[in-house]
């Protein structure tokens, strides 16, 4: 599992966001962009990608795309 | 596992009565216009129907049955079961199905039961049924799944008032021997997921208190008391995306039937959204999956065969159908099932 392309597919879900917003380090939820619709389309697209499935306090939890890019691959 | 496969039964009819009040989506204050346009994008939903203050799920039940026992000429003292699946009871005590017994004017030897489900509870209760009328003994019984799940959102809470709606269905079982088809379950369940759709108070266990009232916000245009129903959506979907395929692979796979033998996929209406997740991970062609959301919304256990008698009626009046069925939701509770309908009753959708 690779951390850019998580981060590629993470930036994927967005349709106004510029893709240059998007690193590691981005704080998602601080993203003007951001919103529970979005929220799904992640959810979606790691049960898509990845086969794991995440839930709403890990979404609520995670801060950075790393985050969450931990909590799929510790899953995985 | 419960896979179960139940010979002799046949389902003679469906029918499904919703109220005529309708509310538009757009038109809710709670959903600014911009929220409400990607709300309807989204969840599909663009109006539902709204049951007044003094009409139940069981009076929807009770309109639906009344039109189903008229159309097929069943005599009423020939139906020894009705069960009514639901959570919107009429009361915490009684039960409801003895008070439909006696709205529908059926004999005393018939035996009637509460079921308390939601989204799954359609095919659930479609299993209880047909095991009861399988023994042969019983040889008609009713079917009544029904919810005002209105009653219990809060108007002013954006993440469940929009997405439900009301409304009553009575699917009508009948014995009939050595028939080749059968009816196909696969049942599940996990109550590590029951506080994912809940009422927290107002039971035994958190009993109502002067408390339970008050309205308390946890987001904007998220204001709710105790007594109402909550839903952490994200949970909700990352449980209908993975697990309501599974379900549905497993009995394909278990009984040896192929996507292509089924003339249609009804799922129980959550949200298009999920709806289109699973059905695309499924693979299935989108004209095999019918869908009532866009005028219904969520209306708890009465999606399946509200959609049923919505979108495919024409079919079931005058076609023989291969169906497969998955509810899943609020439990966490869900299953999947497979029957065939040859030519069955199915009235116009009522309206009251």
């Amino acid at each position: 599992m690779d951390l850019l392309t998580f981060t590629t597919n993470f930036a994927d879900q967005f349709e106004e966001t510029e893709i240059s917003a998007f690193t590691p380090n981005t704080n998602y939820k601080e993203l003007e962009e951001w919103s529970s619709l979005i929220a799904l389309s992640i959810i979606a697209m790691i049960d898509e990608e990845y086969d794991v499935s995440i839930k709403g306090d890990d979404i609520r939890s995670a801060e950075t795309i790393e985050d969450l890019f931990t909590i799929v691959k510790n899953r995985k | 596992m419960a896979f179960l496969s139940i010979p002799n039964v046949r389902i003679a009819g469906i029918s499904a009565c919703v109220p005529k009040r309708i509310e538009q989506c757009s038109d809710l204050p709670i959903l600014s216009k911009e929220e409400s346009l990607n709300f309807i994008n989204t969840t599909g939903v663009v109006s539902r129907r709204v049951a007044d203050e003094n009409m139940c799920s069981s009076d929807l039940c009770y309109y639906a049955a009344e039109k189903m026992i008229l159309d097929l000429g069943w005599s009423r003292d020939s139906i020894d079961c009705l069960i009514f699946v639901t959570q919107t009871p009429d009361y915490i005590i009684p039960s409801t199905s003895p008070l439909l017994q006696t709205m529908l004017n059926l004999s005393e030897t018939c035996l009637t039961l509460d079921i308390s489900l939601g989204c799954s509870g359609y095919v659930y209760a479609l299993n209880v049924i047909s095991s009861l009328i399988s023994h042969g003994s019983i040889k008609r019984g009713l079917l009544l799944a029904g919810d005002t799940i209105l009653k219990t959102c809060s108007p002013n809470d954006k993440s469940t008032y929009p997405l439900f709606g009301d409304a009553g269905s009575a699917t009508a079982i009948e014995f009939i021997e050595n028939d080749d088809s059968k009816l196909l379950f696969n049942l599940k369940s996990d109550g590590k997921g029951s506080d994912v759709i809940r009422i927290r108070e107002g039971g035994f266990r958190n009993k109502a208190t002067v408390d339970s009232f008050i309205m308390s916000s946890c987001s904007e245009n998220i204001l709710r008391n105790k007594l109402q129903l909550e839903l952490d959506g994200m949970d909700v979907f990352t449980f209908g995306i993975s697990k309501a395929p599974r379900c549905v692979q497993e009995l394909l796979d278990f009984y040896d039937i192929s996507i292509d033998s089924i003339d249609y996929f009804t799922f129980h209406q959550a949200n298009l959204f999920m709806n289109e997740r699973i059905r695309k991970k499924m693979k299935i062609p989108a004209e095999k999956t019918p869908n009532s959301i866009r005028d219904f919304g969520n209306t708890s256990c009465a999606t399946i065969p509200l959609t049923m008698v919505t979108e495919l009626r024409k079919q079931l009046l005058c076609r023989d159908l291969t169906h497969l069925i998955c509810g899943f939701g609020v439990g966490l509770s869900w299953g999947s099932a497979c029957f065939q309908t040859k030519n069955i009753c199915c009235p116009d959708l009522i309206e009251i």
